[in-house]
């Protein structure tokens, strides 16, 4: 799920502030997200804490800004300029493509080793939130990254005969334009320089790729149902030793109906990030 | 006797909520959420959060006006916690759950399998026996919520009870579907991996309900004392020495044996689930244990011996 992308990029940001300077973004998604309420069964019989409520919320409190260690901020800031770079070429690949064979028919293939390099790197952004340097929670982190590589190695790599669907360059755009203007604001950000016109993309391109992006992917996910079911890929059937069936179809079929609760929530608390973020401070910010 | 006086802000707001004058020095914070329902009865004592930060952590019941940190106008901070609901109720539903639905696939109840199967029988014993381990076990359960548990806190708030049902029923309908199917392969090693199971699951039974009783012991009916528990003459008591929460080793260590007596890949992954929640309550539990006695035992672990 693209979309999750901007979300969590909302969140991740606040980490990059370390050094004085306006903060980029206030708070991070973790409250609202639906990942939050991690601790499925949270009953306890001798419960020392009180209720779960309150144990989830104060965790990322606001305003507690954190001195990063030079290395960690030397990591970051090479991490944010690589993930910059590399989106960068794969739109410059695309591009490139569409204007010497004039169709999206081959696109995919002809960028799919840098676009799983990149997309798969992204992995690490787990890591940071797991050793701290990014103080977005690690659930969000990991559920945004997941639905990402869950997209481009078990639908677009798995499932040949979609690749030249139009839906796919459809998310493929969103997804370069998306982690392009994310990867410089937080590189930007590191680098205690942030320009307007980044922090403008970052928080009013998601209005339109965010719906582009979803279209893409359900569309696309839609496309390779036939498949799935006449070739029964990714699936186990019973009987067999470990009493345990899968059926990969009506997995891809519950993935998509979860987009609809998904989206909306994730939409909407973009649209109010990016109310108190620009609309905060439209008096005040100049660039500098 | 100088008489305090309370008021009541909101935490987020700054908002005067309440303001309480002549309270007695002795008066405990559960006399003051009692006289703060009155002016606002939506807001019954157990979704009252009181503190005496807006950002720190809530006042506990038994905690006196005279003992805390305030001048004779004390200013605590208020924080709704949600709608509540009682151990009790979300302990007996999640629970009543499982026992229920897993003997609707037990008898293969109609609209589960095909209609051919309808109310038949399996004809392996392991299914039998494992439909009878996962009653015992969710009959224990209730038993136990209704006559030994003492719970320190009364309510959970609401929400809880549809995260946690939902677990519970979701796993126990997901295992017993493939337990009870018509296809159900049974043990690789037979009648001797079932045995060896089934003893795994009775002693962690017996074991975690030792440990349950050891730890009513510990607390008299009504009070919400706190004392460390050692191991007694019940043998299954004494991995006490080794662990702060056996109860949760044995937790695990039923699963495990339900999971190899029916070589079931969803009772394993449910087994893994449950082991990790459990892990972070032990993880809480044991450094709670750390910090408020000076004197614990530093031999023990929290839930696996010399691990974890």
């Amino acid at each position: 799920m693209g979309r999750l992308t901007e979300a969590a990029a909302a969140g991740s940001s606040a980490s990059v502030a370390c050094s004085a300077g306006p903060p980029p973004t206030p708070l991070p998604l973790s409250s609202t997200s639906p990942g939050s309420a991690a601790t499925m069964a949270s009953s306890e019989e001798d419960g020392t804490n009180g209720g779960a409520s309150e144990a989830g919320e104060e965790k990322e409190a606001p305003g507690r800004r954190r001195r990063l260690s030079f290395l960690a901020t030397a990591w970051l800031t090479f991490y944010n300029i690589a993930m910059t770079a590399g989106w960068l070429v794969l739109a410059i690949a695309m591009v490139r493509f569409y204007m010497e064979k004039g169709t999206h028919r081959g696109l995919y293939k002809s960028i799919q080793k840098t676009l799983k390099f990149f997309q798969t790197f992204a992995l690490l952004e787990i890591v940071h939130c797991l050793i701290g340097i990014v103080p977005t929670s690690v659930l969000v982190t990991g559920v945004q990254v997941s639905s990402r590589i869950f997209m481009v190695w078990l639908i677009t790599h798995s499932i040949k005969p979609i690749q030249n669907e139009e839906s796919v360059v459809l998310f493929l755009v969103s997804w370069t334009v998306t982690e392009i203007t994310r990867y410089s604001f937080y590189t930007f950000s590191l680098l205690d320089h942030l320009p307007y016109f980044i922090k403008w993309a970052r928080y009013n391109f998601f209005i339109i790729l965010y719906p582009v992006g979803v279209a893409g992917e359900l569309l696309t996910i839609y496309a390779a149902l036939p498949y799935v079911k006449k070739t029964g890929m990714f699936s186990i059937r019973l009987p067999n030793k470990y009493n345990v069936s899968f059926d990969y179809y009506y997995f891809l079929l519950i993935t998509m109906a979860s987009y609809i609760p998904l989206f909306p929530q994730l939409y909407f608390h973009m649209l109010r990030q990016r109310r108190k973020v620009l609309h905060g401070e439209v008096i005040v910010e100049k660039d500098d | 006797m100088k008489h305090y006086e309370v008021e009541i802000l909101d935490a987020k707001t700054r908002e005067k909520l309440c303001f309480l004058d002549k309270v007695e020095p002795q008066a405990t914070i559960a006399e003051i959420k009692n006289l703060f329902t009155k002016t606002h009865p939506q807001w019954y004592p157990a979704r009252q959060s009181l503190r005496l930060d807006p950002k720190g952590k809530s006042l506990k019941d038994e905690d006196v006006l005279q003992k805390l940190p305030v001048g004779t106008t004390a200013t605590l901070y208020f924080r709704d916690l949600g709608a509540q609901i009682s151990w009790v109720t979300v302990f007996l539903t999640e629970y009543a759950g499982p026992l229920f639905i897993y003997l609707l696939f037990y008898f293969r109840v109609p609209f589960i399998y095909g209609h051919k199967y309808d109310f038949t029988s399996s004809r392996h014993t392991v299914v039998h026996l494992a439909c009878i381990c996962h009653s015992f076990h969710y009959v224990k359960r209730l038993l136990e919520t209704l006559f030994v548990h003492r719970f320190s806190h009364g309510t959970m708030p609401l929400r809880n009870i549809f995260k946690n049902c939902t677990y519970y029923w979701g796993f126990a309908a997901w295992m017993a579907y493939y337990i009870n199917h018509p296809l159900y392969t049974p043990p690789t090693y037979g009648a001797q991996q079932v045995k060896l199971a089934l003893a795994i699951f009775v002693i962690c039974q017996l074991g975690n309900f030792s440990i349950h009783m050891a730890l009513r012991d510990l607390r008299p009916a009504g009070s919400k004392t706190r004392k460390i528990p050692y191991p007694t003459k019940n043998p299954f008591t004494w991995l006490f020495l080794l662990v702060s929460c056996p109860n949760y080793t044995y937790e695990v260590g039923s699963w495990i044996g339900f999971a190899i007596m029916t070589q079931c890949l969803p009772v394993a992954l449910f087994s893994l689930v449950g082991f990790t929640q459990m892990t972070i309550w032990a993880k809480g539990k044991h450094r709670s244990y750390l910090k408020e006695f000076r004197d614990y035992p530093p031999l023990r672990m929290p839930i696996v011996p010399f691990l974890l």
